[in-house]
């Protein structure tokens, strides 16, 4: 085992009665990662959570973290802390007391209590709000002081759940900064649940992408956008055009993928027999687009505008080619002309590079 | 693991408390009721006697033959579910409309409303039907307005009455309508009620298909917590009623305190609590009815 | 958003009278019981105009030994009722939303709700009956008394309170009790500081409830009570038998006032509570 490895997850199953909820998982999570589970709910990414933390019995498969086995280990016991989804802060206690409660079960002496929170919370930039009910704070303080109240015990690991999920988009943006800031400034490692595919590309270091209780692909971000291993994750993450065909007879150039009348090209590295069923996966926004009179050349393929949705610093452009099929197309607006834009009904040719087509053969 | 030790235990002394002052007086009340009377302490015969070189079962049905034989448990009986069931739909036709008009009263008034429906409750059972002894006497204040008033010349009979018991009845049980209607009626949806005007409905039709059908729990609910009390009470036509109309429960307690006839009295209550049970259990069939349907 | 939308026009109307006649039909009765406690005049409804509004039975109520003695031991009898009822209470509705194995679980769910449902007077009588049949046997209870009175109270009153506590518990947040464990908290500490602190309430709410039905039982009392023991329901219940006595409007007079003050209370230091919770948060 690395030395750098702070958890590490050996073929976990977790089933509920009839149901899988986890099925089958191994995975490690690096020191100081911040670790992204993503996927749709009910795919098992909570239940995995919750295993980490102590609160399900896993029904096979071990949970080591620092080396230690887990099996045993009630959730008071582990060098571990939960953010709730809910945050689950304390009614009945103040800002304070929730955030001493971790440490008085520690018996650390009461200055070492004083001092730790006060430093916590200093951290958060609650100083001025520790005497404060949670339900006299605004969901961001609230988000913050369940935070300091897990992170306050300086766990090896953290896990947070949704952690962003209940914030507005406005203040989840700002907070998702401050998090990763918070993140390196202690070296604690997390792990973060989400179905916020946003969430988790702008805050993880890599990404396990779960679906139906098992992981389907770990990644980092970029990986996982750029070269998805399956269909599911290329579907889940952003928005994609498929194209479904098979390998047709090799042009000069390299292979060539046969996709109803469509004929594409594809990326040089690719090697396969012929016949090979595939499906081509297209980023929307690695295609270009352009007015059919402003191309002479006879590149690209032809088709016709039919919907514009336009959001102000993009386009999106619903593209029927003329054989049939439809395609979706984002464009930046760098122009503030709107007589620059290509507008609905227009003939259009669109064009992009071999090198930005995925290919999947699940 | 310490754990399951406690949790076994929160189980086992409600259990063990039930099962020893609950269901086992039960099993008591059965036996009993199965015995005949003796003249002695306690006053019934031996559930099982060894009579002549054999073990005998002292335990038959006749006392509820008598109970079927004799008119008067009978009378007793349907005058006391008559009752029951009278002075029930008194509470609903009066405790609807009230419980109605909370739920649709501002917030900050709801909990004082509430509370002044609860107040009379919490106060004395007894001297709340004392209160109306006072008002329904002769020479009471009814009688005394009435004839201030000019209405009456003399004053009626309106004590030791059928009347007085009715009064008294839905005058205790009041709240036990409106709080499970008001329970009810206070979660309603009232989107639902402009998404029918919007549809068209008059008021009367809002009420009549929108309202009505989803606080039928509510009002199963409130029916059943008067009528199952009303009809096993005693100390109000004890105290309000005719000496000679009978409610069952004042049979049940004079069977058994004056005349220590303690099989008879316990064959009774067998009897009144069947009787009772079927309701609840209609009661039971008719939420189910309504989870099933996802209302 | 205003509350006055459809539906509250003819049938609003129509409820708001239903409800102030309500009130009347309710409160009239108990006023005149309070008016008529200050009668000078032993005939409880004739006003005695010439020495009236006097204390003369509130004077009499507190030289009644029998009633002062009564009325002790009603209070000693709720006292221990409510307690022991909730703490049965609070037991069983643990037991039925959290703990135990499934079959116990609905035999305790089935017998639960028996009292609830039950007329007093069977309750009464059965319960007479095993402490008869008991005593017969075992020498235990010896006579009946202020043991079995309790006994028999707190049966009845902790269906009531399992009712209370287990719809308070259904609504408490579990992940609460999850996150101090996950914070290093023992299960016996997080009961204690978490799951008891809140809930409170519920706890208390089913104390007063029990208390009262204790306080208020004629019925139960009646049948196992015995010969030398008598709570306060059952004085006045003998009392009333042999006609009114306006001793016993003083009596009520001082019992309304009495629950009118601790609801009354309860229900606006609640709303403060609220409030305070509920202030506009100021960032």
């Amino acid at each position: 085992m690395s030395l750098s490895e702070c958890v590490k997850i050996e073929s976990l199953s977790k089933h509920f009665a009839e149901t899988v909820a986890v099925s089958d998982v191994s995975l490690s999570v690096g020191r100081g990662e911040i670790f992204c589970l993503l996927g749709g709910s009910g795919c098992g990414k909570t239940t995995l959570l919750r295993m980490l933390a102590g609160f399900e019995r896993p029904t096979a498969g071990r949970i080591l973290i620092d080396g230690m086995d887990m099996a045993d280990v009630p959730p008071n016991r582990r060098p571990v802390n939960l953010m709730f989804q809910s945050y689950a802060l304390f009614p009945h206690m103040s800002v304070f007391q929730n955030v001493a409660f971790g440490l008085e079960q520690e018996r650390v002496s009461r200055t070492e209590i004083d001092r730790r929170v006060r430093e916590m919370l200093d951290a958060v930039k609650l100083e001025g709000l520790a005497g404060r009910k949670p339900q006299q704070l605004s969901g961001g303080q609230r988000q913050r002081v369940a935070l300091a109240r897990a992170l306050v015990k300086r766990p090896k690991l953290l896990l947070l759940d949704e952690p962003l999920g209940a914030l507005d988009k406005k203040l989840r943006e700002h907070t998702q900064f401050e998090l990763v800031a918070l993140q390196r400034q202690l070296g604690i490692t997390f792990v973060v649940v989400t179905h916020d595919q946003q969430e988790a590309m702008s805050l993880a270091t890599r990404i396990g992408v779960m679906n139906q209780g098992r992981i389907v692909q770990v990644g980092t971000p970029d990986e996982i956008y750029e070269s998805p291993a399956t269909r599911f994750v290329a579907d889940f993450i952003g928005s994609v055009n498929i194209f479904e065909g098979h390998i047709g007879n090799s042009g000069e150039g390299g292979l060539i993928a046969h996709c109803g009348a469509l004929q594409i090209p594809l990326p040089s590295r690719v090697a396969m027999p012929d016949g090979t069923r595939l499906a081509l996966a297209l980023r929307p926004e690695k295609i270009r687009l352009q007015r059919q009179s402003d191309t002479g050349a006879q590149v690209g393929q032809r088709g016709t505008v039919e919907e514009v949705g336009y959001l102000g610093e993009s386009s999106h452009y619903r593209v029927r080619l003329d054989d049939g099929t439809p395609l979706r197309v984002d464009v930046v607006n760098h122009r503030r002309d709107a007589s620059q834009r290509i507008q609905r009904a227009e003939r259009v040719t669109l064009t992009w590079s071999a090198d930005d087509l995925i290919v999947l053969t699940d | 693991m310490g754990r399951s030790r406690i949790s076994r235990w929160t189980v086992a002394i409600p259990l063990i408390w039930l099962l020893l002052f609950l269901a086992a007086p039960f099993v008591m009340v059965f036996l009993i009721s199965l015995s005949e009377v003796r003249l002695a302490m306690p006053p019934y015969a031996p559930f099982i006697e060894w009579v002549a070189d054999s073990w005998r079962w002292n335990l038959d049905a006749d006392n509820y033959l008598f109970i079927w034989q004799d008119g008067l448990y009978f009378e007793a009986f349907s005058y006391s579910l008559k009752v029951a069931a009278i002075a029930t739909l008194c509470c609903l036709l009066v405790g609807y409309p009230m419980a109605y008009a909370i739920a649709q009263a501002p917030e900050r008034w709801r909990s004082w409303l509430l509370l002044a429906i609860i107040l009379p409750f919490w106060t004395s059972f007894l001297l709340r039907v004392y209160a109306w002894i006072g008002l329904l006497k002769t020479d009471g204040l009814i009688n005394q307005a009435l004839l201030a008033l000019g209405v009456i010349t003399s004053p009626l009979q309106l004590l030791y009455t059928d009347f007085a018991v009715l009064i008294g009845i839905v005058y205790s049980y009041l709240p036990f309508m409106i709080l499970p209607l008001y329970a009810n009626l206070e979660r309603h949806d009232r989107l639902l009620l402009e998404a029918a005007a919007d549809l068209g409905a008059s008021t009367w039709t809002r009420f009549w298909r929108i309202t009505l059908p989803l606080s039928r729990p509510g009002v199963v609910a409130g029916c059943l917590l008067v009528f199952i009390p009303a009809a096993g009470e005693f100390v109000i036509p004890s105290l309000l009623g005719r000496s000679d109309q009978l409610m069952i429960g004042r049979v049940l307690a004079d069977e058994f305190f004056a005349n220590r006839d303690w099989p008879v009295a316990g064959a009774v209550a067998m009897i009144l609590l069947i009787v009772l049970l079927l309701p609840m259990v209609g009661f039971q069939k008719s939420i189910q009815r309504q989870s099933e349907d996802g209302v | 958003m205003s509350r006055r939308g459809y539906g509250s026009l003819a049938a609003g109307r129509f409820s708001r009278f239903m409800l102030v006649l309500g009130f009347l039909f309710l409160y009239l009765p108990i006023i005149s019981l309070i008016i008529f406690s200050f009668n000078y005049s032993r005939l409880v409804t004739v006003w005695d105009s010439a020495n009236s509004p006097s204390l003369r039975w509130y004077q009499e109520l507190l030289n009644n030994e029998a009633l002062l003695g009564a009325a002790w031991l009603s209070v000693q009898v709720a006292a221990l009722t409510a307690t022991l009822a909730v703490v049965l209470g609070t037991l069983a509705a643990f037991a039925l939303l959290r703990a135990g194995p499934l079959r116990s679980r609905a035999l305790l769910s089935a017998m639960i709700g028996a009292p609830l449902v039950m007329p007093e007077i069977i309750t009464g009588l059965s319960l007479l009956l095993l402490f008869v049949t008991l005593e017969q046997w075992l020498g235990w209870p010896a006579g009946r008394g202020m043991l079995t009175i309790v006994i028999a109270h707190a049966t009845l009153a902790m269906a009531y309170v399992a009712v209370v506590v287990q719809s308070r518990l259904a609504s408490f947040d579990r992940s609460l009790e999850e996150a101090a464990l996950d914070l290093g908290a023992t299960p016996t500490t997080v009961f204690w500081r978490i799951t008891l602190p809140l809930m409170w309430p519920a706890l208390l709410s089913g104390w007063l409830l029990a208390f009262t039905l204790s306080w208020d039982d004629v019925v139960i009392a009646q049948f196992v009570a015995g010969p030398n023991a008598s709570t306060l329901p059952m004085w006045v219940f003998s009392k009333l038998r042999l006609g009114v006595s306006p001793e016993i409007n003083a009596l009520a007079t001082l019992v309304i006032l009495f629950v009118a003050l601790v609801l009354g209370c309860g229900t606006w230091l609640s709303r403060r509570r609220e409030r305070q919770v509920q202030r506009p948060v100021s960032t």
